[in-house]
């Protein structure tokens, strides 16, 4: 299969290109940009006049729901969702019934999403068995079967000595670890950032500190064991500002946030709105700004969706009753597309937050679109207008704050491996 | 961006869920109109045609009895027909959702809902998924708000004290769990207090509470000093489980109103509680019973408060 993309303007953050290019695709690589290769006769011409031309998305954060909860999504389901994001690749933490701690529950689920055809899927698998915070998993087996790194997801890991114990074990093999950064103690029972809404609607609240507290601990351990850390979904100021030193002093570490929290703030919660609840919560309007100005300089590395499908009965609850999460998928390109356009940073730079760097935080060969590297493809029209609402996604998941936006950037094409996979 | 869902678009209240938002003259059109009902509370026949016909569901999801009674005397005396459930020991502990439980009283043909709830917002959410010819009453969500509660505390200042223009209150206790603190300092704030004080230690104030308009104290003497109105909380005796405090006995010390810190407010200073009362804990005996004391009016007016509160949004 042979594919010219022509007139597209090519986007690809690791090369630092940004031009009207064609793109040459071949035997499921790319072939050549910009030039075309001799004796080139494509099967297919894919006109992207007015287009952006970008690698596939890599997402650091959706849950499929399966194995465990079907009723909330499925695999079928929100692989299409993906695609229909232009995410050609993307991590899902192992917080699955059962959790994913287990060599056969990890190919089970590469085989039935390599069975699909559609994104890659690459799972992380659980730090601790059972995600129980107290015995480490066997991560070189886990790792063989498919892991690309270890997690506890939003599982409480509350003993140092185990945290340190998985770092060093995941450090001897040269694993990462991926931690977001929560104290359990200060968070129980929280369900809103401890702040002026939470105070004022009268819910449970987490502190900040809860972040700060469990992230100096974090990095103090990376220091001591030496092991690679990703750190997840990060809230707040001061946990913007600890990142930003620790990388000043050369400590090995990435971090992400979800593209919900680039956007919005505890002020969104209005009158209880269960969309809101999120893990971690919406914080202060100075903290959104921190994250956004973290997101700018590069102390924050990459965004994610953070992608967690909730079925609809789940949210129709009192606010503290409501299952957390929102659906993502579809949303994390224009939410991506619109901080870039509300903040002006150059596509070039938005774009590399959930293309290339993703990609070397997951240590894949993904995310660019040099010569010889597999042909995912993201092509979208950055003028087109759509609003979010229910009939618009393709996730199960219709759980999403931003439910009524209207928002600019449509995915008209996603290619993985020189295949078409959607097309609008 | 939100609406206020307890308006109709053209201001008119549909749903009594928050102080919050309410304006001064919906506030004070409710202290008119339970005026004008204490005359009838008083007489031999106890009985308006107001709500004649109408089916009024007291929901409570957690135990109460003076507010679901008062709520039942009120919707009595305006001739509705009272249904009281209490739902914490039927369906929800078979595994109902709240708003199937909704559904199934709608089918009834409930005119108005009166809910309690355990959970911040259970009241919104009622009210966003009933129909729109059927109202809903917060008698206590959470810790978020307990609005007839504040009216009727409002009823009682305006009662004793006329206005509220030149009045300094304090605010005494565990104002982190009250939905009662909540919804006092709103209405307070809306109805033109110039000097609200809360008095707490550190670890029964929310964050940020000086945001609602509220000066903090944590000591006694200086907090109470001058004050015409003090509004006493409820500390429920869970709060002693938990690291917040120490013991009963040290919050008494410290937190409990005793006449002798009771003599730093004005001498016409009037003492409040919304009840039910931990004496010795929060409050002693001798100025819950003493001559300060408006607690028991406060239960009186509040069934004017909630017959005005149910006939205004009846009639709405």
């Amino acid at each position: 299969m042979k594919i010219h993309i022509k007139n597209g303007r090519i986007i690809d953050p690791k090369n630092g290109t940004d031009a009207v290019q064609d793109l040459f695709i071949a035997a499921g690589k790319v072939l050549s940009v910009g030039r075309i290769p001799d004796a080139f006769h494509p099967n297919r011409v894919i006109d992207a006049s007015n287009r952006v031309v970008c690698p596939g998305l890599i997402d650091l954060s959706a849950r499929l729901r399966e194995p465990g909860f079907e009723y909330k999504a499925t695999l079928e389901s929100e692989m299409q969702a993906a695609v229909a994001g232009g995410i050609t690749s993307l991590a899902c933490p192992p917080d699955t019934d059962p959790p994913l701690d287990e060599p056969g529950l990890v190919e089970m689920l590469k085989h039935r999403a390599r069975s699909l055809n559609q994104a890659r899927v690459y799972p992380l698998g659980a730090l601790t068995q059972g995600l129980n915070g107290k015995r480490i998993t066997e991560m070189a087996e886990l790792h063989d079967a498919g892991c690309i790194a270890f997690s506890q997801a939003n599982a409480p890991l509350s003993d140092t000595n185990v945290l340190m114990c998985a770092m060093q074990y995941a450090a001897t093999f040269g694993y990462t670890v991926w931690l977001r950064p929560q104290d359990v103690h200060l968070a129980q029972g929280g369900v809103a950032h401890d702040g002026e809404v939470a105070t004022r609607l009268g819910l449970p609240a987490i502190p900040s500190c809860a972040e700060t507290i469990a992230l100096s601990a974090i990095l103090l351990l990376a220091k001591e064991t030496g092991a690679r850390i990703h750190l997840c979904r990060l809230s707040t100021a001061e946990g913007v500002e600890m990142v930003r030193q620790a990388k000043s002093r050369g400590l090995a570490i990435t971090c992400d946030i979800a593209a919900t929290h680039v956007h919005l703030s505890e002020m969104d919660l209005g009158f209880f709105d269960t969309n809101c609840n999120l893990i971690p919560p919406l914080r202060s309007l100075r903290d959104r700004d921190a994250l956004r100005a973290g997101l700018k300089d590069g102390t924050i590395d990459a965004l994610c969706s953070d992608h967690a499908p909730v079925d609809d009965d789940a949210k129709l609850l009192p606010f503290a009753e409501a299952e957390s999460g929102a659906t993502g998928l579809e949303l994390l390109l224009p939410l991506t597309l619109k901080w870039a356009a509300e903040t002006k940073i150059p596509l070039l730079q938005a774009l590399d937050k959930i293309t290339h760097t993703p990609a070397k935080i997951l240590g894949i060969n993904a995310g660019e679109l040099t010569p010889g590297h597999a042909a995912d493809v993201c092509i979208f029209d950055p003028q087109r207008h759509w609003k979010i609402e229910p009939n618009a996604l393709k996730s199960q998941g219709k759980n999403t704050p931003f439910l009524g936006l209207e928002v600019q950037g449509r995915v008209s094409f996603t290619l993985v491996e020189g295949h078409v996979v959607y097309e609008s | 961006m939100h609406s206020n869902p307890q308006l109709s678009k053209n201001g008119e209240l549909q749903h009594l869920l928050t102080i919050e938002g309410l304006p001064a003259t919906l506030l004070t059109q409710i202290l008119d109109t339970a005026q004008s009902f204490i005359g009838v509370t008083e007489r031999e026949v106890k009985k308006l045609p107001l709500l004649r016909g109408k089916a009024i569901f007291n929901l409570f999801f957690e135990p109460s009895t003076r507010t679901r009674t008062t709520f039942e005397i009120a919707a009595k005396r305006l001739s509705a027909d009272v249904i009281n459930l209490n739902i914490s020991t039927s369906s929800q502990s078979k595994g109902e959702t709240l708003l199937d439980t909704i559904d199934n009283l709608e089918a009834m043909h409930a005119d108005m809902f009166i809910v309690r709830h355990a959970q911040s917002g259970a009241a919104h959410l009622i009210a966003q998924h009933v129909a729109p010819n059927v109202h809903v009453i917060n008698a206590g969500d959470g810790r978020h708000e307990h609005p007839t509660q504040a009216l009727l505390d409002m009823f009682t200042i305006r009662h004793y004290k006329r206005e509220f223009a030149n009045l300094r209150v304090a605010i005494v206790g565990d104002i982190l769990h009250s939905r009662v603190a909540r919804s006092q300092i709103h209405a307070l704030t809306t109805l033109g207090v110039p000097e609200l004080r809360v008095i707490a230690p550190k670890t029964l104030l929310p964050a940020g509470v000086e945001n609602l308009g509220v000066h903090v104290y944590h000591d006694m003497q200086r907090g109470l000093k001058d004050v015409d109105v003090v509004m006493m909380l409820r500390l429920q005796s869970e709060r002693m489980q938990g690291p917040l405090l120490p013991s009963a006995q040290e919050f008494f010390k410290y937190y409990g109103l005793t006449a002798e810190k009771l003599a730093a407010a004005r001498p016409d200073a009037i003492v409040m509680h919304p009840g039910p009362m931990n004496r010795g804990v929060e409050i002693d005996s001798s100025v819950a019973d003493g001559p300060r004391s408006v607690i028991l009016p406060q239960v009186t007016f509040g069934i004017a408060v909630r017959m005005a509160v149910m006939s205004i949004l009846a009639g709405n």
